[in-house]
């Protein structure tokens, strides 16, 4: 379901140059796998989020292909190297076509 | 829900594997895959996976109706070839990571866990 859908990204606001920080993401989505029966026995078609990418000032930090054995509310945590100052960008894209995002700043300073 | 043979399985994750890797048959070890012991809850285990300096990882899940987990591909910013995520489990069973390293090579891991309760629904 495209409603409701609502990503939640723990980034820390700030960081020394070249430094190390995790990243925690969490996405709201029943990830219908397409494996369960509805009550009449009938197959519930799949929908799920089927790609995930994280970039910080355009470059690539993570980027996940995703299967229907990702559990419900996705979540991801991975580590990221800042070098500046800049925006971390989150992108999800769901199997319905639509695309959820979100953005962290951080400042080196 | 339909139950597939053994064989069948072992195929599927046989061909995951393959798809992945080219044909090129993976080494052991070079792959760390954190895992439960036993998982109380299958639709919702805490799976962590890390190989230094590789491109990409791909995790199967050995048990499940479809191996395909997720396939993470690291970029420049990542501070280490690694990710944690939650998957589900439809039974006992190993998981499998499979990283592909810069020089073409591929290195493999895998790791049991028991489940009490299946994940995928039947």
């Amino acid at each position: 379901m495209a409603s409701d859908v609502k990503p939640r990204v723990k980034v820390p606001k700030s960081a020394s140059a070249g430094e190390t920080i995790t990243i925690k993401t969490l996405i709201s989505h029943a990830m219908e796998s397409g494996q369960r029966k509805d009550s009449d026995g009938n197959p519930i078609p799949r929908s799920i989020i089927n790609h995930f990418t994280c970039t910080f000032n355009g470059e690539t930090v993570i980027d996940v292909v995703m299967e229907p054995a990702i559990s419900t509310n996705p979540y991801f945590e991975f580590d990221a190297v800042v070098p500046e100052s800049g925006t971390f960008e989150f992108t999800w894209q769901d199997d319905d076509g639509s695309t959820y995002t979100d953005t962290k700043e951080i400042t080196v300073g | 829900a339909a139950v597939l043979p053994m064989p069948a399985m072992a195929d599927a994750v046989a061909d995951a594997i393959a798809a992945f890797t080219g044909g090129v048959t993976p080494s052991e070890g070079g792959v760390t895959v954190d895992a439960p012991e036993i998982a109380e809850n299958g639709n919702t285990v805490p799976i962590g996976v890390e190989a230094e300096g590789a491109e990409s990882i791909m995790l199967l899940a050995t048990g499940n109706p479809t191996p395909a987990v997720a396939t993470f591909t690291f970029g420049p910013l990542a501070a280490r070839q690694a990710g944690a995520t939650r998957i589900r489990l439809a039974k006992t069973q190993d998981v499998i990571a499979v990283a592909k390293m810069p020089d073409g090579s591929f290195k493999q891991a895998s790791a049991t866990v028991k489940v009490t309760i299946g994940g995928c629904g039947g």
